[in-house]
């Protein structure tokens, strides 16, 4: 059983799947960037206490499910989504998906994934790959990570779906509901929605561990690291910040790329709101977060490593977070024209 | 980012699949554009990397010196802790604990050992002898 269905790469795995998943019913037009910012899926937290991978646990975007999941209901579009405690049961339920014509999202985790190379398998838990057929034990995938389509036989996928440890999927499946196709005016509305929730999440999440003053409070941090760390943890710890902001899935900059280009697309929708002008400052975010992490690799790489450039490498963060600051109180204060 | 400024640095991933990147083109227009690899982020995994080698050399010692059994070794070649480990056996945390003993691992059942090996995707008789097949 083979479903039609077009593969497309993206840089993001859960805003590629999810645009993927709704191109026909919105006939293309919700965009990776426009599934992104929909989904609000920009983000910044430094979770105190919490180590992975025996470094800090930082994240640029926001939880995983919820770009999906925001989309969907920004548009209106209702989802079925299913998680499992029998293995049986979720291929069964897959099986059943797939043979009425839904290319299927899943959640999997990215250690046992055949087709990923080994110094990229880590023990993450929030991948997100689209399944859209079965020939015999073998199942059609499409990641978005991926420039091609690839295969998985049913041992491998159940394998991956059911990944342990930390966001377990326990065999996640979601897909939307087949309806009309979306109009332009739903999708002005999602953006609207969109851009609401992402101002809520990085400007007025209490505590300073999140949004943009969360930024500020680990660039103040990183200037502490040298002393606190020693000079060659120090240098692990901001190796892990530049993979977390540059890794496989962010589009570059932290996903402040992607995130201005929704912006220029937002603006081709609701013009008159300075949207075009707010996406080129998500640009320079960009590209302030990508010389940030210039400076980070020097210090890891043992090029320099005085706590002077420590210090440099925590103001760079602290203009991000004044800089993103601005940004997000001119989307707050938007009157809609 | 300009289109033209995208990163071509040959990366282990960019032998596999390239990565779109998203950048903008001369009018300021975003368009997305392929990377190979960014020299700053390869250094990154690389350090990831020169850490986990670190441990797991580590561990093996520890195997070696009899401090601990093979199942260390394989937690940290398999970059798991002990709650991951449990997750995937579906033993207590205290059962793993008592089992990188050396002495509880070597009076391990078979089938014991079996959960252990499927978590770690590898043969019993490898996960005695601490022997890797690279995959």
């Amino acid at each position: 059983m083979k479903i039609e269905f077009e593969h497309r790469q993206a840089a993001h795995c859960e805003s590629g799947v999810t645009s993927n998943l709704l191109r026909d019913i919105s006939n293309g037009k919700i965009t990776e960037p426009l599934a992104f910012g929909m989904g609000a899926g920009l983000f910044f937290a430094h979770i105190p206490f919490i180590k992975i991978n025996n470094g800090p646990a930082i994240a640029f975007r926001t939880f995983p499910g919820q770009i999906f999941n925001s989309t969907c209901k920004a548009l209106g579009i209702p989802v079925i989504r299913e998680k499992f405690r029998s293995k049986e049961k979720a291929e069964a339920f897959l099986n059943e998906c797939l043979d009425e014509g839904h290319p299927v999202g899943c959640q999997v985790g990215v250690y046992y994934l055949p087709y990923f190379p080994r110094e990229y398998r880590f023990h993450f838990n929030a991948h997100n790959l689209i399944v859209y057929g079965h020939e015999g034990d073998k199942y059609l995938i499409s990641d978005p990570i991926m420039e091609n389509p690839t295969t998985m036989d049913s041992y491998q996928l159940e394998r991956v779906r059911f990944a342990k440890g930390t966001l377990a999927p326990r065999g996640h499946v979601y897909y939307p509901k087949k309806q009309a196709v979306i109009t332009d005016e739903q999708i002005r509305q999602a953006i609207k929605n969109g851009i609401k929730k992402n101002v809520n999440r990085m400007l007025y999440i209490p505590g300073s561990f999140a949004g943009v003053s969360g930024i500020k409070s680990t660039g103040n941090k990183i200037k502490k690291w040298r002393d606190k760390l020693g000079l060659q943890k120090a240098g692990s710890y901001l190796a892990q910040l530049v993979r977390m902001q540059e890794e496989i899935g962010t589009g570059g900059g932290g996903f402040r790329y992607i995130y201005a280009a929704f912006l220029q697309e937002a603006d081709a929708y609701l013009p008159g709101n300075q949207l075009a002008e707010i996406s080129v400052m998500f640009t320079k975010a960009g590209d302030l977060w990508r010389t940030a992490a210039v400076q980070a690799a020097g210090i890891y790489k043992g090029r320099i490593g005085s706590q002077e450039d420590f210090n440099v490498m925590g103001d760079y963060l602290i203009e991000i977070s004044a800089l993103e600051k601005k940004a997000f109180l001119m989307l707050k204060n938007i009157k809609w024209q | 980012m300009k289109k033209d400024e995208v990163p071509q640095d040959l990366s282990s991933l960019g032998k596999i699949t390239k990565e779109v990147c998203y950048a903008t083109d001369s009018n300021g227009k975003y368009t997305t554009e392929l990377s190979s690899g960014w020299d700053v982020k390869i250094k990154a995994l690389d350090v990831a990397w020169e850490d986990i080698q670190k441990r797991i050399a580590a561990a093996k010692q520890q195997v070696e010196n009899n401090n601990a059994s093979p199942l260390l070794f394989f937690m940290e070649y398999r970059l798991m802790d002990i709650s991951i480990l449990a997750d995937y056996t579906g033993f207590w945390k205290w059962q793993i604990k008592r089992h990188l003993k050396p002495e509880v691992f070597n009076n391990l059942s078979e089938n014991k050992l079996q959960r252990y090996a499927d978590a770690f995707n590898i043969k019993v008789a490898d996960l005695k002898s601490m022997t890797v097949h690279e995959d």
